[in-house]
């Protein structure tokens, strides 16, 4: 029966039978009343007086049923009237919904990356058990410096985990097929799938509890690799390839989609998992039993049922006895601890405060165009407190009509919010493309349910919120001045003038916030571009090649320093012939400014002499081996001793230059010149620091100088090649001819990598621009915004006013004290809100001190100048209007 | 305009008396709206007003409760006009609500009556 009631035409019939009703009832009394001897007229009215308002007694009655369900009747009614409400106004409809789309579809932007890189689990089934386990010297400073053998194996042997499997990650020459190709090889445990819990679409993977000390030979590939190199073949599980001359057979092709969980770019763009024991040759047995002999770190799957905390709580423990039985491989002067970091931090870890910091400038956007939006609602609120009074004396109950307003709203943002998404899903993928590479997880963003959903709340929460301000003033509505006053000189109430201001203030707040961010990471990234780099990468290319590094010695064509040199010098010598060259240097890939793919960041194991602090424990140091042409081509000066030269070859005593840094570290108060080293623990040869260059920013533009140690290539084997190329020439053409040079000296060999230094410099700078950009056009929105709100409000104020403009006129105000009048009430409020904004950006600045660079995080001038720039905004903004004032005619005024 | 009604002094009813005052009217038999309001402030000598705002969605919501049901009849200005009348459910509903009636009345005298014994 209820069901039925919900039925348009059994309401309908309901409605007219209640109409019926209380007409019946009105004609009674009237009867009655003739009948005691009141005249028709008087018993109509009496009657009509003493029954009420008919439509709201039938509204009430009405409601009665409602409680039985008839509340979805009364919302479509809603929505049909809202509808009809916002055609009629089809100016002020599209200016509110552009409004809500640009903030909510900007905030759903950024939601969409925060949602997948931040908040979504990790791909991997329980991914909150996954960490990677990071040994740390706390003693030395030294960070994630790689585990050995023998703890890897004790930390298996904990019962903590369930699997731990090493990570090394290297690029490699894949050959055998076409052409010679560069893969990203991630050396791995057997365990390693079976630790992330994915299986392969082809093939069976690993079997995880192999024991084969070194390489068992067994491969998977990458889904990616399986279609460029293998075409997609069915039949490649088991065909062998040659990695650095080393053979393979594939026993697995990963999904498409998977990535290796990396911190780094390059990592997650693994292609090969060759499976390693980590105890066997190519590592020979001291370094297999030696706890000082490191590889990178390790990933772990924490036992189930224990948390990451209880597991690091254990491992403390563990770590604890270790250093005990073990002093001599830990002295408690480096103290040596493990770090467990969740898998997601780890991958994360980098691009979580940006991002943030992003989300929180959006969401300001957001918050600024809802201001403008209720400013406007208000706006129209008055214009319509007529209508809405004549709708309250019909019988419109006040709640009924606050439910009116706020579906009105309501559909306002939901329509900003659609055309917000709209606006979204059509320029996802050129925003996509704007994400720099180096963020991870950039591939699994999507609009999904939980992006949609988002948006969804975020624009219905925008309208009730903002909804709520016009319609409550309903309340407060004076019925009979509103009809008296026929809808002319009509004026908002006190109370909603004080609404409409703070909203102006609250926007000049939030945008000054904006604004001052902005302005803080323009000249962040002004301080960056204008700061000397310490080296000159005008007219510098950049190539990489990879010597092979074969787990056989017998295989590597490139054995010993010696070999490598002559090679190295081939490569010189014929690239000089090229033309337009004017200098060759080759270096090892850690010499390459600004660019430090994962595999190329050498860190050198340094012991000093005479280090009495430190003793035999190895300092680390970033450490580089380049040409002797590498100083003069990239014009790094000298500033004491020499350079490395031809002579400093294997059969000469070994030796290094340093930077100003390096000599400032650690021989603070004493000559560096003539200091002395061992870069390896194992061999007792020392070197001899020769000269001291000065400080380069190579390692990122943002860190001054990092200390490093320059030795010679003709002493010390790099398997990572950059070959530095200086001259006028186009990049493309030497690139080739570089190509045809190093592949007539051995075919095997890739070359990749080709960029300009300018290139380079400028990439690393991309997240920061991303940011900068992404920042500043929120910045300017907001000012657009801010000032459309105080022209708005201004104008409104002006009409309001505009009799008493007249007054004055007539008075004999001067147009100047007419123009100060008006503009002084809208500046005033820009100025208060400022400077309730400068509270909030001083907090914000210091927020984001991590990623300013060269200015305080409460820089005085660019505060000021947000403050000026606001001021003049609302100048602008306020102009029109007080020329609309100056218009005036105080004859019309007064007269009206 | 002032009123022309005579000034006597009418009393707001108390919350959820309103329902067992119809009930009670509607005991001598079914009638309209109007006749409701007729025979309670007849009934009650003029001191019970009955706001038609509080009626109707009385009457309605008595008509779901199943206390009372409609039908149609003809009204003395001779049209067709909503009868209501008592149920077998709206009259054990009355009895109850007039002993909680009496009890509430006896209770609210009681409290009345020991100030003025105290006084003598």
């Amino acid at each position: 029966m209820r069901i039925l009631e919900w039925l348009p035409w059994v309401r309908a019939r309901r409605t007219r039978e209640l109409a019926d009703e209380l007409r019946a009832h009105l004609e009674m009394a009237e009867a009655d009343r003739i009948a005691r001897g009141e005249t028709p007229a008087e018993a109509a009215s009496n009657a009509r007086r003493e029954f009420g308002n008919v439509g709201l007694v039938q509204e009430i009655a009405r409601d009665e049923w409602s409680r039985g369900g008839l509340w979805l009747e009364r919302f479509a009614q809603d929505v049909h009237f809202a509808i009809r409400m916002l055609r009629r106004a089809p100016a002020f409809t599209t200016v509110v919904v552009l409004t809500i789309a640009i903030g909510v579809g900007a905030t759903t932007a950024i939601f969409s990356v925060v949602n997948a890189t931040l908040l979504h689990p990790l791909p991997y089934p329980h991914a909150e058990q996954l960490v990677r386990i990071e040994d740390d010297l706390v003693g030395l400073g030294a960070r994630d410096i790689g585990m050995s053998t023998p703890e890897w194996r004790d930390l298996e042997r904990s019962g903590v985990f369930d699997f731990v499997s090493p990570t090394w990650f290297d690029d490699n020459n894949l050959t055998g097929l076409q052409h010679a190709q560069r893969v990203g090889l991630l050396i791995v445990a057997p365990n390693y799938f079976a630790l992330l819990g994915v299986k392969p679409q082809l093939g069976t993977g690993f079997s995880p509890g192999d024991e084969t000390p070194g390489f068992n030979g067994q491969a998977v590939i990458s889904d990616g690799l399986w279609k460029t190199a293998f075409g997609g073949d069915s039949e490649v599980l088991g065909r062998v390839v040659q990695l650095d001359s080393d053979s393979y057979h594939i026993v697995g092709v990963m999904p498409p989609g998977f990535q290796a969980p990396g911190r780094t770019r390059e990592e997650r763009g693994t292609q090969v998992w060759p499976a390693f024991g980590f105890a066997g040759a190519p590592l020979n047995q001291a370094s297999v039993e030696s706890r000082r002999s490191l590889f990178a770190g390790a990933l772990g799957r924490v036992r189930s049922g224990l948390t990451v905390e209880e597991a690091q709580r254990r491992v403390d423990m563990l770590v604890r006895q270790l250093r005990q039985q073990f002093p001599a491989d830990y002295p408690p002067a480096s103290d040596w601890r493990v770090r467990l970091v969740p898998l997601k931090a780890a991958i994360v870890g980098d691009v979580r405060e940006p991002l943030l910091f992003l989300f929180g400038a959006v969401v300001m956007v957001l918050l600024i165009s809802c201001a403008n939006v209720a400013n406007l609602l208000l706006t129209r609120a008055t214009a319509r407190s007529r209508e809405l009074a004549l709708r309250q004396a019909l019988g419109g109950a006040p709640s009924r009509l606050i439910r009116q307003l706020l579906t009105e709203s309501i559909l306002l943002s939901v329509l900003g919010g659609l055309a917000g998404i709209l606006l979204l899903v059509g320029v996802k993928n050129t925003l996509v493309r704007f994400v720099p590479d180096g963020v991870p997880r950039v591939n699994e963003i999507t609009i999904d349910w939980g992006v949609l959903l988002f948006a969804v709340v975020a624009s219905i929460s925008v309208g009730a919120i903002f909804g709520l301000a016009p319609a409550l003033q309903i309340r407060g509505l004076d019925l009979i001045r509103a009809l008296k006053l026929d809808g002319r000189g009509m004026t908002g109430s006190r109370a909603q003038n004080r609404t409409r201001r703070s909203l102006v203030v609250a926007e000049f707040a939030l945008s000054l916030v904006l604004v001052s961010a902005a302005g803080l990471l323009v000249r962040s990234f002004w301080r960056l571009l204008e700061a000397p780099l310490g080296f000159d990468p005008q007219n510098v290319t950049v190539l990489r090649t990879r010597l092979p590094y074969p787990n056989d010695p017998k295989e590597d064509l490139y054995p010993t320093v010696g070999a490598e040199a002559t090679f190295v010098r081939e490569i010189i010598r014929r690239s000089m012939t090229l033309p337009g060259v004017t200098d060759v240097a080759l270096g090892s890939g850690a010499a390459v400014p600004l660019d430090h793919p994962q595999q190329d960041q050498t860190l050198l194991r340094a012991i000093l002499e005479g280090d009495i602090v430190h003793g035999e424990q190895p300092l680390f140091i970033t450490g580089s081996e380049v040409t002797p042409e590498y100083f003069r081509l990239l014009d790094v000066p000298l500033h004491r001793g020499r350079l490395l030269d031809d002579f400093d070859t294997d059969s000469a005593p070994s030796v290094a230059v340093v930077n100003e840094a390096m000599a400032r570290t650690y021989w603070p108060n004493t000559e560096a010149l003539g200091k002395r080293m061992r870069l390896s623990s194992r061999s007792p040869a020392w070197t001899t620091v020769v000269g001291i260059v000065a400080d380069a920013r190579t390692e990122s533009l943002a860190s001054t100088s990092a200390p490093h140690i320059y030795v010679s290539l003709y002493q010390r084997q790099g398997k990572h090649l950059a070959i530095f190329v200086r001259g006028r020439f186009e990049t493309g053409a030497i690139a080739r001819a570089m190509r045809e040079e190093i592949q007539r000296l051995n075919a095997a060999l890739p070359v990749f990598g080709v960029h300009t230094l300018n290139e380079t410099v400028s990439d690393s700078l991309a997240v920061r621009r991303l940011s900068l950009v992404l920042i500043a056009s929120f910045a300017v929105t907001a000012l657009l915004l801010a000032a459309l709100g105080i022209y708005g409000v201004t104008s409104y104020l002006v009409a309001e006013r505009t009799p008493e403009i007249g007054v004055r006129m007539a008075l004999g105000a001067s147009r100047g004290d007419v123009m100060r009048l008006v503009m002084a009430q809208g500046v005033r409020l820009a100025i208060m809100g400022a400077s309730a904004g400068v509270v909030g950006a001083l907090i914000v600045a210091r927020l984001m001190s991590g990623l300013l660079f060269g200015v305080a995080a409460a820089d005085p001038l660019t505060f000021a100048a947000a403050l000026a720039l606001l001021t003049s905004i609302a100048f602008a903004g306020c102009y029109l209007p007080a020329r609309r004032a100056l218009r005036v005619d105080p004859v019309m005024t007064l007269r009206a | 305009m002032a009123s022309k009604e005579p000034p006597t002094s009418r009393i707001e009813l108390l919350q959820g008396t309103l329902d067992f005052i119809i009930l009670q009217a509607l005991r001598w038999g079914p009638c309209h709206g109007y006749g409701i309001v007729q025979l309670i402030r007849a009934q009650s000598r003029d001191v019970l007003q009955v706001e038609t705002g509080s009626l109707y969605p009385a009457l309605q919501r008595l008509v779901r409760q199943g206390a009372i049901a409609t039908e149609w009849g003809t009204s003395s200005t001779n049209r067709r006009v909503r009868m209501y009348r008592l149920t077998a459910r709206g009259r054990t509903r009355l009895a109850a609500e007039r002993s909680r009636w009496e009890q509430l009345t006896e209770a609210i005298a009681g409290m009345m009556l020991p100030p003025a014994a105290e006084e003598s």
